[in-house]
C-alpha cells in the first residue's frame, strides 16, 4: 500500500477518533468514503495509472476502504452503545419505591373461618344451607324438643318481637327447616349468626354457628365422632387430643360437648384453659327422634348425627384473639390483620 | 351446684383423690366446674375463749383480753372487736400463726400494751365476705381444739354444672348415687327416721288442685324456740354449699333441700288461719313475699292459702305474714311435691328464681317428702327443742308423676351407638341406675326410678347406657363419603366470590350487629319503619336494620375516630324490611367508601374518592354477574343522598340497589365529614347470571369512527349510548365513551362527548361507504332524539 493510502488511513483514524456523535461519524464517513470522498477519489484516479498497475493500486485501495469502513463501524456501535447506555441510565428508578395502586383489603376473621369450616365439610359431601335469622318459636324451639317453659329455653337469653317471633337463638332451626323441605337422606352444614340476649366480656348478643346435619339410615354415634375428631384435627391443623362428655340438649339423645386438648399449653393447663387442660369448642349428639317426628321422617328407618359450634371461639382459638368484643368493633387496625 | 367432698364421703365411698372424682363426674354428664378448698391455708389458729376484756388504758376503741387456749396460762390479745366480750368463744391466731393473705402473727405492742395473738373473724380466716367482728363460736366448743380440725375445714367444695334434665343430682343424695353408680358401689339411701308425736296438732290439709300438687305432708312443732342457733356443723355445710346461715328455721330446711333435694318451707303455725289448701291462685290476688316484694298474682301460679288469703307461692317462695319469725312458738313444716308443669316458668313470671324454683321446675323425687320432713323435724328439734305433732300427708295418688315403663332393645343400642356391648353389660348398667329391665329376650322393659325425670323413651336410656359405659370407650367409624355429585349452578355466583372482588379492589369486610339504633337508622332510611325487639339489650341495638349501611356508616366514624382517613368497608348478610307479619329478610352486599381515592404512596393520586371510583367498584360486582345483564343507573332521588349524586341501580328493569352519596344533611346529622359514598345491592343480582354463549371470533378488521357530540347538561350518557346502540345497526361492536369535556368551545350548560363506534363484520371487511352510512345515521338520530350537534 502506498503511503499516501497509508496516510489517508490515519487521517480518517484521527477522524473518526474526533467524531464524538453519530452525526460527527456520518460525516467523517462522507468526507473518506462518500461519493465525492476521498477515498472514492482515489479509485477514480485509478485511470490515470499505467494498465499493469491498475489491478493493484484498485486492490489497495478498496483494502484502505475496507478498513476505513470497518473502523467507522466500530466506531458507530461504540457510540451507538454508548448512547444507549445513556438512556438507560436515564430511565432507571429505584426500584424500592412502592408500586401504584392499593393494597388489598381483607375477609373478616369470622367469614374467613366460616369459609375454612365450609370448604372443609364441602369436602365431604355437605351442602351449605341457609335459614331466616327472624325465625318462629316453632322452628327455634318446639320443633327442636324445647316446649314453652322448658328449663332449657332459660338457658337461650332469648330476643323476641312477640309472643311468637324471635331472632334465632342457635342455627338448630335450619335443621328443622331442611329436613322439613326435602326429607332424608340429609348431609348439610348451615353457618350463620344466632342471638341471645346477653353482652358482657365473653358475650356479645350476636355470634355465629355452624350447625351440620347428617341423616341417612345406619348412622351411629361412632361416625359422628369420627367426622369430628377428622375437622377439628384439619382445623387447627395439629394433632390434638379430644374428649366427648356426655350432656343434655333436647334436640340430641346421647348428646355430648366435645373438648379439643388445649393447644397452646398441650394439657398441661394454662390461662386459656383455665387450667384444666381442655377447651370446649362444641355440641353434638344423636338427632332425637322427636326432632325427626316433628319434622316427618321415620324415626325408626333414619339415624342422624348434628352438631354445632361456635365460629367466634374458633377463630379466637385460631387466631390468638383474646377479646371476643373486638370482632363486631369493625377497627381497621384489627381487620387489617387478617388480610 | 356446690358439693363438700366431705359431706358427700358421708353418703357414698369416694375415688382416693379428687382429681379421680372430678374427672368421674364430669366425663358422667355431671360437668365439674371448679374444685376449690373450703378453706384458705392458715395454721396455728385454736378455738379460745376470752376470760375477760378491759378497756384499753390509752385507746378508747381498744380492749385488753385474756384469752385461753386450753393451757394454764393466758394469753393477753389486744383487739379492737366491738364484740369482744368476755366468755365470748372466737377463733384464737396464736403467735406464730400463719392467716390468708401470707399474715404472720407476732408478739407486738399496741399502744403500748403488749399483745400475744389475734382474735379473728371471719372475713380474716377466708370463710366470709363480711366481717361484723369477731367470729362467735358456740358455747360448747373445744376451747384449745385445732380450729380448722374442730370444723373439718380440710375438706374442698367441688362445683357442678348441672344440666336441665338432671335434677336427680341437686342433691348431695343425688350426687351420692350418681357416684355410687359410676364406681360401682352402694351409696346410702335416704331414709326416713319417724319422730314419735308429743303432740296432737295436726293441720288440716286441701289438695284443690291434685294435677299441679298431688302430695303434700306438713306437720306441726309446737315450742321452737326459733332464736336459737344454728349448730356450728350445719353453718359450715350450708356455707360450703355458697347459702347463707340465717336462722335454724330457715337453715334447717335448706340443710335438708340440699342434703336430699327436697324443697320444704317453714309456716308460723299461728299466723296461719285455719288449715292448708293448694289451689290456684285468684288473678290478682295479692301476696306479700318473704323478699318484700308485693306481687299481683295470675291465675297460672299455684298458692299456698290458709282459709283467707295466699300464704305461699307454691315451691317459689314463701309469703312474709306468715314468715317464721324471732316470736313464732309453732312452726309448720311443708314437704310437698309439685309438679314440674306447675311451677316452670311461674317463678320468672314473677322475675324470680329460688332454689326451689329450679328444683321444682325440673322435678323432684315424689317419694322424698315424707324422708325429708322427718329428717327436717329431728333437724330442728335438735337444736331448737319442741314438741311434734303428727305427720299429715295428703295425697292424690293418680297424679303422682307416672313412669310407663319404656322399652329398649339391645340392638339398637348398638345400632346406634355403632358399638357392639354385650347385652349383659348393659342390664348391669340399668340395674345401678335403680332401673333393672324386665323380660329377657330382644325387647326389654325398664321403669324409671323416682327421681329420673328424664327417661320416657328408648333413646334416654341408650343415652343411659353410653354415659355410664363412657363415651370415650364408643369407637369412632369412618364411612366413605357417598358418590353423589352435588348440585352446583354456575347460574350462581358465589358470595365467596362477591366478597373476594372487594376485598381485591381494597374493601375490609365489616361484621356488624343486626340490630342497630333506630335514631342512627331513621338518617339513613327514614322511610321504612323498623322491627322492633321487644326487649332490646339497649336503645343502640334496639330495632333491626333495614339497610346495612346503618352499621357500616358505624364503623367508618368509628375508625374515622381513630384517625383512619382512607375507610372502605362492606359487609353481606340480610336487611329486614316490614312489619313481623309481613317481613322480608333480604340478602344483601353494601359498601361505604370514604376518604382519599387510593392509599397514601408517593404514585398515587391524592384526590377525594368520588363517586366513580364507588361505581367502578359496583360495576365490577356487576361484571361478576354478567355477561349481557340489562344493568342501569338512574338518577333517582333517596332521602338520604345526595340528590345530584345517587343512583337507583335496576336489573332488568327491576330496582336491585342504590348507590350515591350521603346528603351533607346527613352527614351533618351524623358528625361525619363527607363526602362519603355507599352502596347496597340485593344478592339476588348474583343469582341469575347468564352462562357464557360462544359468538365465532370474525376474521375481519374492525372499523373505528371517532365522533364528539354537543348535547345539553341533562341528557344522559347512558341515553347518548342507548340511541347509538339502537340507530348503529348490526355491525355495531362496541361504542366507547373516551372523553366528557365541558369548557371553551362548548357553550354553557352542555357538554361534549367524545365517542368511538368500532363496527365489525364476521363475514367481510366493511366498506368506508357502509361506515360512513352507519355514522351519519347515527348523527342525524343523536341530533333528532336528543338534540346533539356534531362538534367540529
Amino acid at each position: 500500500m502506498s503511503d499516501d493510502l497509508q496516510a489517508l488511513i490515519e487521517q480518517a483514524d484521527a477522524a473518526i477518533r474526533a467524531a464524538t456523535d453519530l452525526s460527527a461519524l456520518e460525516a467523517v464517513r462522507v468526507a473518506y468514503l462518500g461519493r465525492k470522498g476521498h477515498l472514492t477519489n482515489q479509485l477514480k484516479s485509478l485511470g490515470t495509472l499505467p494498465a499493469d498497475q491498475r489491478p493493484a493500486a484498485g486492490q489497495a485501495i478498496n483494502a484502505a476502504k475496507a478498513e476505513v469502513t470497518q473502523r467507522i463501524e466500530a466506531a458507530q456501535a461504540a457510540l451507538e452503545h454508548a448512547a444507549l447506555d445513556q438512556a438507560l441510565e436515564q430511565e432507571r428508578v429505584d426500584v424500592t419505591l412502592p408500586g401504584r395502586g392499593n393494597a388489598p383489603g381483607g375477609l373478616h376473621p369470622i367469614t374467613r373461618t366460616l369459609e375454612r369450616i365450609e370448604s372443609m365439610f364441602q369436602g365431604v359431601g355437605f351442602a351449605v344451607a341457609e335459614g331466616p335469622e327472624v325465625e318462629d318459636d316453632y322452628h327455634n324451639f318446639e320443633a327442636l324438643n324445647i316446649p314453652p317453659e322448658h328449663p332449657a329455653r332459660a338457658m337461650h337469653d332469648t330476643f323476641y318481637f312477640d309472643a311468637r317471633h324471635l331472632l334465632r337463638t342457635h342455627t338448630s332451626p335450619v335443621q328443622i327447616r331442611v329436613m322439613e323441605s326435602g326429607g332424608a337422606p340429609v348431609r348439610v352444614i348451615a353457618p350463620g349468626r344466632v342471638y341471645r340476649c346477653d353482652s358482657d366480656l365473653t358475650h356479645t348478643p350476636m355470634f355465629h354457628q355452624v350447625e351440620g346435619l347428617l341423616v341417612d339410615e345406619g348412622v351411629t354415634f361412632g361416625d359422628l365422632k369420627a367426622i369430628l375428631e377428622d375437622f377439628v384435627q384439619q382445623f387447627f391443623e395439629a394433632d390434638l387430643a379430644l374428649r366427648f362428655r356426655p350432656s343434655y340438649f333436647p334436640f340430641t339423645e346421647p348428646s355430648a360437648e366435645v373438648d379439643v386438648a388445649c393447644m397452646f399449653c398441650h394439657g398441661d393447663g394454662c390461662r386459656v384453659c383455665s387450667h384444666s387442660g381442655w377447651l370446649e369448642i362444641l355440641g353434638c349428639g344423636m338427632v332425637h327422634p322427636a326432632v325427626f317426628e316433628a319434622a316427618g321422617i321415620d324415626a325408626e328407618r333414619y339415624t342422624g348425627y348434628a352438631f354445632g359450634m361456635g365460629v367466634e371461639r374458633l377463630a379466637m382459638l385460631r387466631y390468638g384473639v383474646n377479646d371476643l368484643r373486638i370482632f363486631f368493633e369493625n377497627d381497621l387496625r384489627f381487620l387489617r390483620q387478617f388480610r | 351446684m356446690k358439693i363438700s367432698e366431705q359431706w358427700l364421703s358421708e353418703w357414698v365411698a369416694l375415688p382416693a383423690d379428687t382429681q379421680q372424682l372430678a374427672e368421674q363426674l364430669t366425663m358422667a354428664g355431671l360437668e365439674v366446674d371448679s374444685v376449690a378448698p373450703a378453706a384458705p391455708p392458715f395454721s396455728e389458729v385454736v378455738v379460745g375463749e376470752i376470760m375477760s376484756a378491759d378497756p384499753h388504758p390509752d385507746a378508747e376503741r381498744l380492749k385488753v383480753c385474756q384469752v385461753s387456749d386450753g393451757g394454764e396460762s393466758l394469753y393477753t390479745v389486744v383487739c379492737g372487736a366491738p364484740n369482744a366480750l368476755s366468755g365470748l368463744k372466737v377463733p384464737f391466731a396464736r403467735v406464730g400463726a400463719r392467716l390468708p393473705g401470707d399474715i404472720k402473727i407476732k408478739a407486738a405492742k399496741l399502744r403500748g400494751v403488749k399483745s400475744f395473738g389475734m382474735l379473728c373473724s371471719g372475713k380474716e380466716l377466708g370463710l366470709s365476705d363480711e366481717s361484723a367482728g369477731l367470729m362467735p363460736l358456740p358455747g360448747d366448743a373445744p376451747v384449745g381444739e385445732d380450729f380448722r380440725a374442730w370444723l373439718g375445714l380440710d375438706d374442698v367444695v367441688i362445683e357442678i354444672e348441672l344440666t336441665p334434665n338432671r335434677s336427680d343430682c341437686l342433691s348431695i343424695a343425688g350426687v351420692a348415687r350418681e357416684v355410687g353408680v359410676l364406681g360401682d358401689v352402694d351409696a346410702r339411701q335416704p331414709q326416713a327416721n319417724a319422730i314419735e308425736p308429743v303432740s296432737d296438732a295436726v293441720p288440716s290439709l286441701h289438695l284443690a288442685s291434685p294435677a299441679d300438687c298431688p302430695r303434700y305432708c306438713a306437720r306441726i312443732i309446737h315450742n321452737v324456740d326459733t332464736t336459737a342457733p344454728t349448730p356450728m356443723w350445719l353453718q359450715e355445710r350450708l356455707r360450703r354449699a355458697g347459702v347463707r346461715p340465717l336462722s335454724i328455721a330457715v337453715d334447717v330446711t335448706n340443710y335438708v333441700m340440699l342434703e336430699l333435694g327436697q324443697p320444704m318451707h317453714a309456716f308460723d303455725a299461728k299466723a296461719l288461719n285455719g288449715g292448708i289448701t293448694v289451689r290456684r291462685a285468684y288473678a290478682g290476688e295479692q301476696l306479700t313475699l318473704l323478699n318484700g316484694d308485693t306481687v299481683r298474682l295470675q291465675d297460672n301460679t299455684l298458692v299456698i292459702a290458709d282459709e283467707q288469703v295466699a300464704v305461699a307461692m307454691a315451691g317459689v317462695m314463701g309469703g312474709a305474714d306468715c314468715a317464721v319469725g324471732d316470736t313464732t312458738e309453732s312452726i309448720l313444716l311443708e314437704s310437698a311435691f309439685f309438679a314440674p308443669s306447675a311451677i316452670a316458668g311461674r317463678a320468672r313470671q314473677y322475675g324470680l328464681h329460688t332454689d326451689a324454683s329450679h328444683r321444682f321446675e325440673r322435678g323432684v323425687d315424689p317419694e322424698l317428702c315424707h324422708i325429708a320432713l322427718e329428717r327436717a323435724s329431728a333437724l330442728l328439734i335438735d337444736a331448737a327443742g319442741g314438741q311434734a305433732g303428727g305427720v299429715v300427708e295428703a295425697c292424690e295418688t293418680a297424679h303422682l308423676p307416672a313412669r310407663p315403663s319404656v322399652s329398649v332393645r339391645p340392638d339398637r343400642v348398638n345400632q346406634l351407638l355403632g358399638t357392639a356391648i354385650d347385652p349383659n353389660q348393659m342390664r348391669s348398667i340399668l340395674t345401678r341406675l335403680g332401673m333393672p329391665p324386665s323380660e329377657q329376650g330382644e325387647v326389654w322393659q325398664v321403669s324409671p326410678p323416682s327421681w329420673r325425670f328424664d327417661i320416657h323413651r328408648e333413646v334416654d336410656l341408650i343415652e343411659e347406657i353410653a354415659r355410664i359405659y363412657g363415651y370415650n370407650q364408643l369407637p369412632s367409624r369412618r364411612t366413605s363419603a357417598p358418590a353423589a355429585v352435588p348440585r352446583q349452578s354456575e347460574r350462581h355466583l358465589t358470595n365467596q366470590r362477591v366478597r373476594a372482588l372487594l376485598v381485591d379492589r381494597g374493601y375490609h369486610e365489616a361484621l356488624t350487629y343486626s340490630f342497630v339504633s333506630d335514631t342512627l337508622q331513621s338518617q339513613l332510611d327514614p322511610e321504612s319503619t323498623p322491627l322492633a325487639l321487644a326487649n332490646p339489650l339497649s336503645a343502640d341495638l334496639a330495632v333491626m336494620r333495614t339497610t346495612l349501611w346503618t352499621g357500616l356508616v358505624r364503623a367508618l366514624a368509628y375508625n374515622r375516630n381513630r384517625q383512619i382517613k382512607r375507610v372502605r368497608l362492606f359487609e353481606t348478610g340480610l336487611r329486614f324490611r316490614g312489619s313481623i307479619d309481613e317481613l322480608t329478610q333480604t340478602s344483601v352486599i353494601a359498601g361505604v367508601a370514604a376518604g382519599p381515592a387510593s392509599d397514601e404512596r408517593w404514585a398515587n393520586d391524592q384526590r377525594t374518592v368520588d363517586f366513580f371510583d364507588v361505581k367502578g367498584d359496583v360495576e365490577a360486582l356487576f361484571a361478576l354477574a354478567g355477561p349481557g345483564l340489562e344493568l342501569e343507573f338512574n338518577a333517582q332521588a333517596h332521602p338520604a343522598l345526595h340528590p345530584g349524586q345517587s343512583a337507583q341501580i335496576s336489573l332488568a328493569g327491576q330496582a336491585i340497589g342504590w348507590l350515591g352519596a350521603l346528603h351533607p344533611s346527613v352527614l351533618r346529622a351524623l358528625d361525619l365529614d363527607g363526602p362519603v359514598y355507599v352502596f347496597e345491592i340485593e344478592r339476588r343480582a348474583f343469582d341469575e347470571r347468564a352462562l357464557p354463549a360462544f359468538s365465532a371470533l370474525s376474521r375481519f378488521p374492525s372499523i373505528r369512527r371517532d365522533l364528539a357530540v354537543v348535547v345539553d347538561e341533562a341528557v344522559s350518557a347512558q341515553a347518548v349510548s342507548d340511541c347509538i346502540t339502537q340507530t348503529a345497526g348490526e355491525h355495531l361492536e362496541w361504542v366507547a365513551l373516551f372523553d366528557v369535556y365541558r369548557g371553551r368551545g362548548v357553550r354553557d350548560g352542555c357538554k361534549s362527548l367524545a365517542i368511538g363506534l368500532i363496527l365489525q363484520d364476521n363475514t367481510r371487511t366493511l366498506t368506508d361507504e357502509e361506515v360512513d352510512a352507519v355514522q351519519q345515521r347515527v348523527v342525524a338520530r343523536l341530533r333528532e332524539a336528543l338534540g346533539a350537534e356534531l362538534r367540529e
